[in-house]
């Protein structure tokens, strides 16, 4: 096992924004309405994840409310804005005072770029179920282009994503941050590649053990091929664009669920009513695959091949 | 049966409706909403106060209809025609507010079953004491004591000491009350002893653990073999539903269904099993008329250190195989019930 590469991810917004509930859900296995009963954090709550095995995310979780806010920015910040990989900043849609809010977030981007200017800024737009359907595309974009100009002068570059701990929008974005953090994520997706040519399935995706969300999938590598040749492919997706997300939902209440039986689950086959097989096993120590399938196959041949692929990607894992 | 001639009046099933009645904000419409309707529990603080009886068609194994009345009516006004209502239905459920004063509530109750016990004798009355999860654990059981125990006075007052009163405390936050309505549907059902016993021989004979008929789209089940209902069991096969279909329904492409129409149904039934790493298989199979075969397999010779050894894991397949073969047994045998009493409805 190689050593262990750390990461720090700061998570920052003003207090009640939902920075901890995020968290919770994500990492700790709460459901939506669990996270009620979280209070105020005090001051940063660190929190260390294995996540992959050998990489380790450090979770700064920062309490929001002002006094500590003032404290970041002044007597503690070399200590906290330093060696930053990731910022998280989230911003709670429903604020009243959004020029507060900015104002602290062009702070923590002046001390971002004095102490640690390589950092990946994200942005969530969070609590976005308070907002009405039709109108959430248009805050959302409105919002983004704001951020964006504040932030140019920083050099910085943003990724948005609109949030809400009631659908699978959370773990869109936390899935697209993680994964922006893993070193050989090109050599899981080649393999996802050769893999899905000897299987020859409608989709396979890789997910993360613990915390389910997606690394890898073969239709988001089809897309980018795609965007790359400008070929005039039909896109054969008339799925939900959204299926990754609600996949990981499901299984993370799956997992739940089943903690009831005090035990956690191996593999999951379904022969769905419309010709469709799912077979959902462990890959790894740390991954799990998800195998989608338009005909039907000897259920042992696939589950002999996914036992034949765990060297490759335990390898690659361990690289 | 000298009762028997009553159901022969025209309405064609007598003894399948449900009759939801209690008092005003005892939370009747919730319950409906929340059973029937895959309504969020938090969701029914904005439901409108009930105005006029309102009708919900589950169809199952049965066709079943549960009426729900307003709470604040008089039905021994005399243009109510409660006289027919109650001689039409199968079994009364009165809600009875466990966060509330709940001594109107009681008076109320044994207005009620006098009088539906005068009109129809074969009346099944079930109480539910609803909202007990804002109770304490140890004040939930007094107040079914309590409860129970007034009730129990009342009717003797009525001189009415034969009839048999069901209680059960439920909440539609957890799924005591999915239990409470299965419990109150499996009465109606005619031909439950023979599922139950089916069940039975499918479980003694496949080294089931415990297998529920679930109706997919309430979580009710309609049958379980025989051995206790363990709360925590129901819930995660009740899930394990909700997972298989929601995964399911996630890659269904519209135009699929258009290129291939000549596959055969058989193909096509919803199946799903999934292996636990403490040795457990849980399994599901789609049966008829919307309803699915739910089942915790336990697998005691794997248990000892957890890790699946080559050996344990063929007999484990081996297992399933038979399992398959049992249940689908099972499913031809209640295509075969249900089909017989249709025939029976038809011909009375």
């Amino acid at each position: 096992m190689s050593h262990a590469s750390r990461k720090k991810l700061l998570l920052m917004g003003r207090s009640g924004s939902g920075k901890s509930s995020m968290r919770s859900i994500i990492f700790s296995n709460y459901s939506a309405f669990d996270t009620r009963r979280l209070g105020a954090t005090i001051d940063v709550e660190l929190s260390h994840l294995r996540f992959l095995g050998n990489m380790t995310l450090n979770l700064w979780d920062c309490g929001g409310q002002d006094i500590f806010m003032d404290n970041y920015f002044t007597n503690q910040k070399d200590h906290i804005f330093k060696m930053v990989q990731v910022l998280i900043h989230v911003f709670d849609v429903e604020s009243k005072s959004i020029n507060k809010d900015i104002e602290i977030f062009i702070k923590s981007l002046t001390n971002l770029q004095k102490y640690s200017p390589g950092a990946k800024i994200f942005v969530l737009l969070h609590k976005m179920d308070l907002v009405q359907i039709d109108k959430r595309q248009e805050l959302f974009t409105i919002m983004m282009e704001k951020l964006q100009k504040i932030s140019n002068p920083y050099q910085f570059k943003l990724i948005g994503f609109p949030t809400s701990i009631w659908d699978e929008s959370l773990y869109k974005a936390w899935s697209q941050i993680v994964c922006s953090l893993i070193p050989n994520i090109n050599l899981f997706n080649s393999n996802l590649i050769k893999f899905n040519s000897i299987l020859d399935a409608e989709e396979i995706i890789l997910f993360e053990k613990t915390t389910f969300l997606v690394i890898s999938s073969t239709a988001s590598m089809n897309q980018e091929e795609d965007d790359e040749e400008n070929t005039v492919k039909q896109p054969e997706e008339d799925l939900d664009p959204k299926r990754f997300e609600k996949i990981s939902n499901i299984i993370k209440t799956y997992k739940q669920s089943i903690t009831k039986l005090r035990t956690n689950f191996n593999n999951l086959i379904i022969h769905g009513s419309n010709g469709n097989n799912f077979y959902i096993d462990i890959l790894t120590d740390n991954m799990f695959i998800m195998i989608v399938l338009k005909q039907s196959v000897e259920e042992l041949l696939i589950l002999d091949n996914i036992k034949a692929a765990r060297k490759w990607f335990e390898k690659i894992e361990n690289a | 049966m000298e009762t028997e001639p009553e159901s022969t009046h025209p309405s064609k099933d007598t003894n399948a409706t449900i009759l939801l009645m209690g008092l005003r904000r005892g939370g009747k419409s919730s319950i409906c909403k929340v059973v029937f309707h895959n309504m969020q529990p938090l969701d029914t603080l904005y439901l409108e106060s009930t105005s006029k009886p309102t009708t919900e068609q589950f169809s199952s194994l049965i066709d079943l209809s549960v009426m729900e009345l307003p709470g604040q009516l008089n039905y021994f006004e005399p243009n109510y025609d409660s006289e027919r209502l109650f001689s039409s239905i199968g079994a009364l459920v009165y809600v009875i507010d466990s966060q509330d004063e709940y001594l109107n509530a009681l008076t109320n109750l044994s207005m009620i079953i006098e009088f539906a016990y005068k009109v129809n004798p074969k009346i099944n009355i079930e109480v539910l004491i609803h909202k007990i999860d804002g109770l304490s654990e140890d004040y939930r059981i007094d107040a079914q004591r309590d409860i129970m125990q007034r009730t129990g006075d009342e009717l003797l007052d009525l001189g009415l000491e034969g009839v048999q009163v069901s209680f059960y405390l439920t909440s539609i936050f957890d799924h005591s009350i999915y239990e409470a309505f299965s419990r109150i549907v499996q009465k109606l059902i005619s031909e439950l002893p023979s599922l139950e016993n089916m069940l039975d021989n499918l479980v003694q004979h496949s080294s089931i653990d415990k297998v529920f008929l679930f109706d997919v789209n309430s979580k009710i089940y309609v049958a379980t073999d025989s051995s206790p209902v363990d709360i925590q069991t129901y819930e995660v096969c009740a899930e394990f539903i909700d997972i298989t279909i929601d995964l399911d329904d996630l890659y269904v492409e519209n135009d699929q269904n258009k290129h291939t129409p000549q596959q055969p149904d058989s193909d096509k039934e919803l199946k799903s099993i999934s292996h636990l790493s403490n040795g457990s298989i849980l399994y599901l199979k789609q049966m008829i008329r919307g309803l699915a075969l739910v089942a915790l397999i336990r697998n005691d010779d794997i248990r000892k250190d957890g890790a699946r050894d080559t050996i344990s894991a063929i007999n484990q397949d081996k297992s399933l195989a038979i399992i398959d073969y049992n249940v689908n047994l099972f499913k031809q045998s209640l295509i075969k019930i249900w089909k017989n009493s249709r025939l029976d409805q038809t011909s009375r």
